[in-house]
């Protein structure tokens, strides 16, 4: 137990170290406080920031007013919107690409196209189609996120034995049965990863659109507390973006984990 | 993504020539239609010329800038600051990666840092970039290594890590300083999955300088692009996804042709693509 701990202690132990290098810089005015708010001042506003008014008269309703909270919740619905949508439909077109020759006659060539292109690039075209709202966030996350998904939903797909394929057609499953019950478990390692893939870009996309234009979420609060000059509660907001991105791709991995636990 | 296969034995010369001519025409029929898809439906009234201009509009206004020279300035700007960004996190990224794979001090510090931050949303730090280093290249340029080293550093220490022992104890053995050891043994085995890191990172560095130039303006195609937005022109934001298109395009194609000039002595050049 107590060796487990200094383990983690030494394993962890540069990132305390930056933490102190940046309060002590901040602290002893080696930068400007603006520049650079010290650590506790940032730790500070954020507490301030997860609630609104004080919890004795308002109750549990100070945690979900909170700026944080609010504008947490904003971001987080228009993520998981664009990349279930992306995860549906890109997976689905990814696997009937692998089996049917005629979808990957007329999908492959476009994903092709597709893939290269810098996804933030689409921001702008985003916004004429749907305006400054939640919409064209969703939109752009689904299409940003949906071709790392199709490709690796395809190249699960395509390694499928073609035995077992055929096994299972010949004891009498029919087509659909076959993708739902051959096909899609073999995809799934590859399918999987590239969901992971398009977790990461979701949330660069979501940040990217939010901080062009946006009236609420957490690239809306980033950028308004910039203007009015209240770092430390900036560096708050982007500290907590950032470590929802770690937390979120941590989680995935014992998802993912779980999920192929059938494999050896 | 082969998509036909016509004959299986090996056709002579003519017959070859055809078959790809075929296999060509094939890949590039429904990205034609596609664009005709484009071109119809904007014609036809259902959208607005402003939701969607027609494609001979788009290409017009791309031609028109192509002459005025805005066209090339900006292309190039990208290009240079994406190129730019992209080879400091190459050569930073495979240095750091050899480092933390080498040195139990580097491994110590930056290991952590490493797995925190990869999995980070490094664009959120834009707006202290930008407190710090100001709206021009610099700033820029940051913020494109900051997000492209990451997937070259991790993709550096699996790979060196993953190097076959015999090779390295062979080239030991065979009285192989430390240095010759690194360069001629581990780098060239471990660069198929460097490689793979470079290709992971190259579609970053360019979504980054694209974003930034949104962000902060100036010169480039992503800035060129959002003022055309600002000014409600949707006919210079849908050429300017047409020309952001194209070098992503040729850029990420030029990286896969790299690549198999660089492993053409590997084993998985010998395999069909």
């Amino acid at each position: 137990m107590t060796a487990s701990v200094l383990n983690f202690v030494v394993r962890y132990s540069p990132l305390l170290i930056l933490a102190l290098g940046w309060e002590l810089v901040s602290r002893l005015g080696l930068v400007s406080s603006d520049a650079l708010p010290p650590l506790t001042a940032v730790g500070a506003a954020w507490i301030d920031m997860m609630h609104d008014g004080d919890f004795l008269s308002n109750g549990f309703a100070a945690f979900y007013h909170s700026d944080l909270v609010v504008n947490g919740a904003a971001s987080l619905w228009r993520a998981g919107a664009g990349l279930s949508l992306a995860i549906v439909i890109g997976g689905a077109l990814g696997i009937l690409m692998a089996r049917w020759r005629a979808v990957n006659i007329v999908f492959g060539p476009i994903v092709e196209i597709f893939y290269p292109v810098p996804k933030s690039a689409l921001i702008p075209v985003t916004i004429i189609w749907l305006g400054l709202g939640d919409g064209s966030k969703i939109l752009l996350i689904f299409l940003g996120c949906m071709i790392p998904v199709t490709i690796g939903a395809f190249n699960g797909a395509r390694a499928a034995e073609q035995t077992l394929v055929w096994s299972a057609r010949s004891m009498g499953a029919d087509r659909v049965r076959t993708l739902w019950d051959v096909v899609v478990p073999s995809a799934l390692p590859e399918l999987l990863n590239g969901i992971r893939t398009a977790l990461a870009l979701a949330f660069i996309l979501l940040v990217s659109s939010e901080l062009i234009t946006s009236q609420n979420g957490f690239g809306y609060l980033i950028g308004s507390l910039g203007d009015n000059g209240s770092y430390d509660a900036m560096y708050a907001v982007v500290l907590t973006v950032a470590l929802l991105g770690f937390a979120a791709d941590r989680l995935y991995q014992m998802l993912m984990r779980r999920m192929l636990i059938w494999r050896q | 993504m082969a998509t036909v296969e016509l004959t299986t034995s090996a056709p002579p010369s003519a017959a070859r020539a055809l078959h790809g001519a075929l296999r060509f025409g094939v890949r590039i029929a429904s990205v034609v239609a596609l664009l005709v898809a484009w071109e119809l439906l904007a014609r036809s009234g259902l959208l607005t010329p402003y939701q969607l201009p027609a494609l001979s509009t788009v290409l017009a206004r791309i031609w028109h800038d192509a002459v005025a020279g805005d066209l090339v300035l900006n292309t190039w700007v990208t290009i240079i600051r994406a190129m730019a960004g992209f080879a400091i996190a190459a050569v930073g990224g495979v240095a750091l990666g050899v480092a933390i794979s080498r040195l139990p001090l580097a491994r110590w510090f930056f290991d952590p840092i490493v797995s925190i931050g990869f999995p980070m949303p490094k664009i959120a730090f834009l707006p202290v970039i930008i407190l710090w280093l100001g709206v021009y290249n610099v700033s820029k340029l940051t913020m494109i290594v900051f997000d492209a080293i990451f997937p070259v550093i991790a993709a550096t220490v699996i790979a060196i890590q993953g190097v076959e022992r015999e090779l390295i104890w062979s080239a030991r053995n065979m009285g192989a300083s430390e240095r010759e050891l690194l360069w001629q043994v581990m780098l060239p085995a471990a660069l198929p999955q460097v490689m793979t890191g470079l290709q992971v990172a190259l579609p970053l560095a360019l979504i980054v300088a694209v974003f930034t130039e949104m962000k902060m303006g100036g010169y480039g195609l992503g800035a060129a692009m959002m003022t055309a937005s600002r000014f409600a022109n949707s006919v210079g934001v849908f050429a300017g996804i047409v020309e952001i298109a194209v070098v992503g395009y040729v850029l990420v194609k030029a990286m896969s042709v790299v690549r198999r000039r660089l492993l053409i002595w590997h084993q998985e050049a010998a395999e069909p693509a």
